[in-house]
């Protein structure tokens, strides 16, 4: 809170706008109260009409998200200035938006007609950017816009804006999954596109959304090797993490039949000989070679995460002699920054146990200095210890000398235990190791000592009959060290193998009888129990020693030890009354323990993908996509065969255009330029191809949307802004005031919206209201049940006759049946939870309801052309039930009348996103005429546009009054096209659906 | 990818926060600081950190944690080599990556933040197109805004962007046309107890300070490339060519950028033989012993140059992490001034310039903790040094040429070595 308070005076200080500086310091007064204050003042300086103090405004929001803070209740505010023309400030409405949109949907949605206008944008940024705030903003019932803008932006002229499409391709997945077809296709279509720029963005899309669809990959699988190189950096990582999958399930394995030194692998082989000897000998896949070729120079890249990525595919795909090449640009990585070389030697040390000999050159490069943090220090040890052989273990073994000096006393616990590894790997050391370690029991650091301890332990646990020298030895340290914990595990090993030593342990414990008193807690314990040990191995000499030992402990301080005691001497002391337990107590005592097992925490690793998280981690996160074993027999080579003619017929143009000659920056050479020139040359001519109906359909545009026209746009915002003054008065006039609120805020942020409300204005498309279907067929809706209403059951359907009261609302007919056995009373709404911008016209209360009587009654509610549902509560005099009315979208709109001249001229004004268009082919039973416009009517609250040579329909929305169009038109064999044009996206995608649903069913 | 982005300082307050997808809550964090909390040092909070819906990986620079949310799976050094990378932008943009830097700037950091990702995955990372997007605040541009109007955001696409080469833009003019480039290596070595060399690698850069005007094509060719042992390239470097002719052949970026980094070894092929290749410029005697049973230790260190080409070895730095036990120390310079910390038990002594006549020494006694038995361990001693105009390699270029402009430009090439991890044990 302070750093923050103290951020907030910075900003003060640098913000040049003599604004008073509200004071967000909690210290200088009520927080609340401050910050009604401080949002009232921005939402001043964001409604005012100059560009610099909604700068300021808006960075002054900017910084309140950073911090983490709210700025919610700005929403409105900010978002009417989405179509703002100073660049920098609709830069930083964008972040917001993004940021908020999620949280308050609807309003959100106002902001969606600036982004489709921005997608026709003539500049490619500015259409690159609308389509990225537009996938961005996590609204689900924008789904279907955002995946038409997807699939129109995936076939845009400039690259710029593909990669943007194949950006957000894995963001409406994660919005809707269930697109995930639809998106398919236009991954597809992407992967075909030749452009580097497009290729990484596209395989990302790839990996999150169909990472199993590897059949995708064939035909592009060449193409994406050659233009690697030329692919921005972390477009690189992906291809190539995605493309060592890919080689996993195509090629075979390049070491299948190559004799290796590995012993394990050895073992293997011989079991497997037979069937190896059978098979052919191995000839790698060209393409898999190509794969191998074209990566290997991206080992020299200046990017960690690249070199890693080449180095996991060399390890995974390449033939066993050529991995060693990774080895030295891993090696260089070691010099990065602390982190990078926190991954990298996670992922050496998996690599290290099974090709130890890639890293033996560069064992240096692994020691260890003093400034090193821990955890690279311990991962260091790690490598050294698989690194170590006969060779170079007694340079290892002094290096590790070294670091037992060290003061970090973490490092040093794991340097014993890398020693103690060493040792039981390689056998000639083993004694050295013992000894130096031994040497470290009188170490004054118990961690060191404990550590020490407990590596011998092992060491001995392998082969104790060998080492009873060492025991003999420990033995006489007793003597010497003080350390408990030491002194403890001395006793335990001379208890567990007093066997090979059983002229010293009972003189052992004679002694330590002697100290007993005098000795640490844990030692005691140990006592009591070589003592145990020795009665039941060796009773003779140790009889008395054992019950003197456990006499003392019976009044020892400490109850621990005289529990102990008296539970031992129950236990091996045979008397009258010891229960069956006696009996096993050798079994008990002396049972034959386990050798711990050293072996390196990374075995086995490799299993998980190197490079990734899950490696490092050592568990399966999230979206792994396991690397499949190699197969058993190769997959069909020639599914990557690509038909080439297209790029012969480029060469020609390829020497015509002496500035392409050049184009391919990285891939000098022959063989590989060839693929990558015709790439780029052909994409040229495809979006040359593409631009010329482009600049068509943009001139159209712009005849229809004046706005794009950059030049006059100061003169035509201000007309703007005073007509919608105007139009504010006249509803001023006749609208209760929170509604006026709500027109004010539409109309200001949704032009579109106010244009259709001139629409409303103007004479041209009177409507008539028509009621086509008659009521009997409607479809009605339960609004309360009638075991949850208490006998109360409420149904209501949209009963499509203009609401009289107010034209913009939709008249919703309720029916109350009383099914209970009493009389309901005063029915009425009460609390209606409304989205902004919402109204309700409740019904006139019913004072009475008698038992088994039904009434109706006629509600209107302005949906706000939104279908969010309208909630509120149903009051009885007893109770009060919770409801919703959630309108299909169908009856959002009313009919209106249009002759065909009419309807063909509003159609042609509503094209481009305004159109969509649907392919369909029709239900048996719905093929004649009459059954189609019965069907499209029932869906839709529209009339049919009469003499019309096709089946079209008209109507419009209700609250804002944009024009819905909808024709059907109907071919052969019950195929037929479905188009609907509404300057309202939302609406007409939500009607598409319904329509075919109607249709098709 | 990547789906947040949580800064936090060293007092352990999370200063600044972005989203590229749903916001994820900050309380994430506190599985942060509880690693934090568990490492001794700042630099052992370990990169990943696995929390039950999410994942974190961090990296520490200039003294703020810049900790990434991530959902699913994906390579960490591509977490970690974006992150550096912000850092890498911040410092281009600011002169410094501080939190009073960032602060001050949050509304550049927020729009550069907006433009490198989108979703997650990087979308602009290249500092040619980054400048082109969000010009870096300056202190003329900042008061003409104010005046004009006018905005720190392109409305264009960077020409970059489209091209070839996305590394540089178009229309570049300069009047005076330079380029400069500084050869830096750095020598990394652990000197044993006896002076002899255990492992001594030389790790080198080009940096470059490339102004020319318009679309120029350098070449830069080296007297001695099969020296290079290792090598990392910009991306402008065209590949082939230095795998054909060992000529680095490249279309410059504007302004500052890394050319090359490389690695001299004197490891290649017999991991167990001294190493000879790397001349080591600088040796050390030193004689620091603790006496069982005395409250007194011995501490004695001269330094001497040997192997430096007859170039003078200047800002020598000495630093050593005494033990614990050391209470304080009571030494005497021949030359500059030391420090000594009994708090954090760090040794520092600024030599300067070592005059070969004159060989600088230190010496003098150490008090220890009375009672305390002697320390086992040794310190080790940390040097820095530089030496300027040498490469210690003997690595030189040979010729710098330029194609595809007319006019002649002003080329300088500078060598400097500098000490890396040059440690001494004793």
């Amino acid at each position: 809170m302070s750093a923050s308070s103290a951020f907030n005076d910075e900003k003060g200080g640098s913000s040049n706008v003599g604004e008073p500086e509200y004071g967000h310091d909690p210290a200088s007064g009520g927080i609340f109260s401050s910050d009604y204050k401080r949002h009232d003042d921005l939402k001043e300086m964001l409604d005012s009409n100059k560009d610099s103090l909604k700068l300021e405004a808006m960075k002054r929001i900017v910084a309140m998200i950073a911090r983490g803070k709210n700025a919610s209740d700005l929403f409105p505010a900010v978002v009417k200035n989405v179509a703002c023309k100073n660049i920098e400030v609709k830069k930083l409405v964008y972040v917001y938006l993004v940021r908020y949109a999620e949280e308050q949907q609807d309003l959100a949605l106002l902001s969606i007609s600036t982004f489709q206008r921005g997608l026709k944008d003539p500049n490619q940024l500015i259409r690159a950017s609308a389509l990225r705030v537009l996938s961005s903003i996590r609204v689900t019932i924008i789904v279907p816009i955002m995946m038409l803008a997807i699939k129109e932006a995936a076939s845009d002229m400039s690259p710029y804006v593909r990669k943007t499409a194949a950006h957000a391709i894995p963001k409406l997945y994660s919005l809707d999954p269930e697109q995930k077809d639809c998106l398919i296709e236009v991954i597809e279509k992407l992967l075909a596109d030749k452009t580097t720029l497009v290729a990484g963005s596209v395989v990302m899309a790839f990996e999150e959304v169909c990472p199993e669809r590897i059949d995708l990959i064939h035909k592009n699988y060449r193409k994406l090797c050659n233009l690697l190189i030329d692919v921005e950096e972390w477009g690189q990582v992906v291809i190539i993490n995605m493309l060592t999958r890919y080689a996993r399930t195509q090629f075979l394995n390049p070491n299948m039949n190559v004799s290796t030194a590995d012993k394990e692998e050895k073992e293997k082989k011989k079991t497997e000989a037979t069937a190896i000897v059978r098979r052919k000998p191995y000839v790698m896949d060209p393409d898999h070679r190509l794969l191998l070729r074209n990566t290997k120079p991206l080992l020299q890249s200046r990017n960690a995460a690249v070199v890693m990525a080449v180095a996991q595919l060399y390890f995974h795909l390449a033939p066993k002699a050529e991995v060693g090449v990774i080895a030295k640009a891993l090696v260089r990585l070691m010099r990065s920054h602390s982190e990078v070389q926190y991954v990298v030697l996670q992922n050496v040390a998996t690599m290290s146990i099974k090709r130890r000999g890639m890293f033996e050159p560069y064992l240096k490069s692994f020691y260890i200095r003093s400034t090193d943090p821990t955890q690279i220090k311990v991962l260091k040890l790690e490598v050294l210890t698989n690194l170590a052989n006969e060779t170079n273990i007694s340079t290892i073994l002094r290096e590790f000398q070294t670091y037992i000096k060290s003061n970090d006393k973490d490092f040093v616990a794991a340097t014993i235990q890398a020693i103690g590894r060493c040792a039981t790997n390689i056998g000639e050391v083993r004694d050295t190791c013992l000894n130096g370690l031994v040497q470290l029991l009188s170490n004054r650091d118990e961690l060191v000592v404990a550590e020490s301890v407990v590596v011998i332990k092992k060491l001995l646990q392998m082969q104790p009959e060998q080492h009873s020298d060492i025991i003999k030895h420990m033995a006489k340290l007793t003597d010497n060290i003080q350390v408990p914990m030491a002194r403890a595990s001395i006793l335990w090993l001379i208890g567990e193998y007093c066997e090979h030593v059983p002229k010293i342990a009972p003189d052992v414990l004679r002694k330590m009888a002697k100290t007993f008193t005098n000795e640490e807690d844990i030692v005691k314990l140990q006592i009591i129990n070589l003592a145990a040990k020795l009665y039941l191995t060796n009773s003779k000499q140790t009889k008395l020693l054992t019950q003197y030992v456990l006499n003392l402990a019976k009044y020892d301080q400490n109850y621990d030890i005289r529990d102990r005691a008296r539970f031992i001497r129950q236990l091996i002391v045979p008397t009258d009354k010891s229960g069956a337990l006696s009996k096993y107590a050798k079994k008990l005592f002396l049972a034959l323990k386990p050798a711990p097992v050293l072996e390196s925490p990374f075995k086995d690793r490799d299993h998980f993908q190197l490079g990734s998280l899950s490696h490092l981690l050592n568990a399966k996160a999230g979206g792994y996509q396991v690397l499949p074993d190699w197969p058993e027999a190769a997959p069909d080579p020639s599914v990557r065969n690509v038909e080439v003619p297209e790029w012969t017929k480029c060469s020609s143009r390829e020497k015509r255009k002496e500035k392409k000659a050049d184009k391919p920056f990285y891939s000098d050479s022959e063989g590989e330029s060839g693929p990558t020139e015709s790439a780029d040359s052909e994409d040229e001519k495809k979006s040359e191809k593409k631009s010329k109906p482009r600049i068509g359909s943009s001139e159209s545009e712009s005849e229809e949307d004046n706005d794009s026209e950059s030049e006059s746009s100061e003169s035509e915002e201000e007309s703007e802004e005073e007509s919608e003054e105007e139009i504010k008065k006249k509803k001023k006039r006749d609208k209760t005031h929170t509604f006026y609120i709500g027109v004010q805020m539409f109309a200001t942020i949704c032009k579109p919206a106010w244009l259709n409300m001139q629409f409303l204005l103007n004479p041209l498309p009177v409507s008539v209201p028509q009621t086509i279907v008659p009521s009997g067929n409607l479809k009605t809706y339960e609004l309360l049940h009638r075991i949850t209403g208490e006998g109360l059951s409420v149904e209501y359907c949209f009963s499509r006759q203009p609401f009289s009261p107010d034209p913009h609302m939709v008249a919703v007919k309720i029916q109350f049946t009383n099914s209970a056995t009493s009389e309901a009373k005063s029915l009425h709404v009460e609390d209606a939870k409304l989205q902004s911008g919402m109204r309700i016209k409740e019904f006139p209360e019913i004072e009475v309801l008698p038992a088994g009587e039904t009434v109706s009654v006629v509600m209107g509610i302005d949906f706000c052309d939104s279908t969010q549902a309208a909630n509120f509560q149903l009051c009885t005099h007893t109770r009060k039930f919770f409801v919703s009315i959630q309108p299909p979208v169908g009856e959002l709109m009313m009919p209106i009348f249009m002759t065909e001249n009419e309807f063909k001229k509003e159609q042609g004004q509503l094209m481009g996103m305004n159109e969509i268009t649907e392919k369909l082919t029709l239900e048996e039973k719905c093929q004649g005429e009459h059954a189609i416009v019965q069907r499209v009517t029932t869906a839709a609250n529209l009339s049919r546009v009469p003499c019309g040579s096709d089946k079209e329909f008209a109507g419009k929305t209700v609250t804002s009054g944009s024009l819905v169009l909808v024709s059907v038109v109907t071919k052969e064999n019950g195929a037929a096209q479905l188009t609907v044009n509404c300057e309202k996206m939302v609406i007409g995608t939500m009607l598409v659906k319904d329509i075919l649903q109607a249709l098709t069913q | 990818m990547i789906h947040s982005l949580f800064l936090v300082n060293s007092s352990g307050d999370i200063f600044l926060e972005k989203h590229w997808k749903s916001v994820v809550s900050r309380s994430v964090c506190d599985y942060f600081f509880e690693a934090q909390e568990r490492a001794s040092e700042p630099e052992n909070v370990p990169p990943v950190i696995p929390t039950p819906h999410h994942y974190l990986i961090s990296v520490l620079r200039h003294r703020i944690y810049f900790v990434a949310v991530i959902q699913s799976e994906v390579p960490p050094l591509f977490v970690i080599e974006f992150l550096h990378r912000v850092v890498d932008t911040f410092q281009d943009y600011f002169g410094v990556c501080t939190e009073a830097a960032i602060k001050d700037n949050v509304v550049v950091v927020y729009e550069l933040l907006e433009e490198m990702l989108d979703n997650g995955f990087p979308l602009a990372t290249e500092s040619n197109i980054l400048k082109e997007l969000i010009k870096p605040p300056t202190i003329l541009r900042t008061v003409v805004n104010t005046i004009t109007g006018s905005t720190n955001v392109g409305e264009q696409l960077p020409t970059g962007q489209l091209s070839v080469v996305p590394w540089r833009r178009t229309g570049v003019k300069y009047t005076n046309n330079e380029a400069y480039f500084d050869v830096v290596e750095e020598i990394d070595a652990i000197i044993d107890k006896s002076g002899s060399t255990i492992t001594a690698e030389i790790q080198g850069v080009i940096d470059a300070c490339v102004k020319l005007t318009g679309m120029p094509d350098l070449t830069l060719s080296f007297m001695n490339p099969r020296l290079l042992d290792d090598v990392s390239f910009h991306p402008c470097v065209r590949f082939k060519r230095w795998e054909a002719e060992r000529i680095l052949s490249f279309i410059p970026p504007d302004g500052n950028f890394r050319l090359l980094s490389y690695h001299v070894s004197s490891q290649n092929l017999h991991p167990l033989r001294s190493a000879s290749l790397v001349a080591i410029p600088v040796y050390v005697k030193h004689n620091i012993t603790f006496r069982e049973g005395s409250s007194q230790g011995r501490f004695e260190l001269t330094l001497g140059p040997k192997q430096t080409m007859g170039k003078g070895v200047e800002a020598v730095l000495v630093s050593s992490q005494l033990p614990r036990g050391v209470l304080n120390t009571n030494l005497n310079p021949t030359q500059g001034t030391y420090t000594f910390d009994p708090v954090t038990k760090l040794l520092s002594w600024d030599v300067g310039k070592i005059n070969p006549q004159k060989l600088p020494s230190l010496k003098g006694s150490m008090s220890l903790q009375a009672g305390a038995s002697k320390p086992d361990e040794n310190p080790t001693i940390n040097i820095q040094f530089k030496i300027q105009q040498s490469a210690l390699s003997g690595l030189k270029v040979n010729r710098l040429d330029m194609y595809g402009e007319k006019y002649k430009p002003f080329k300088g090439i500078k060598y400097m070595t500098k000490a890396g991890k040059f440690q001494v044990r004793t």
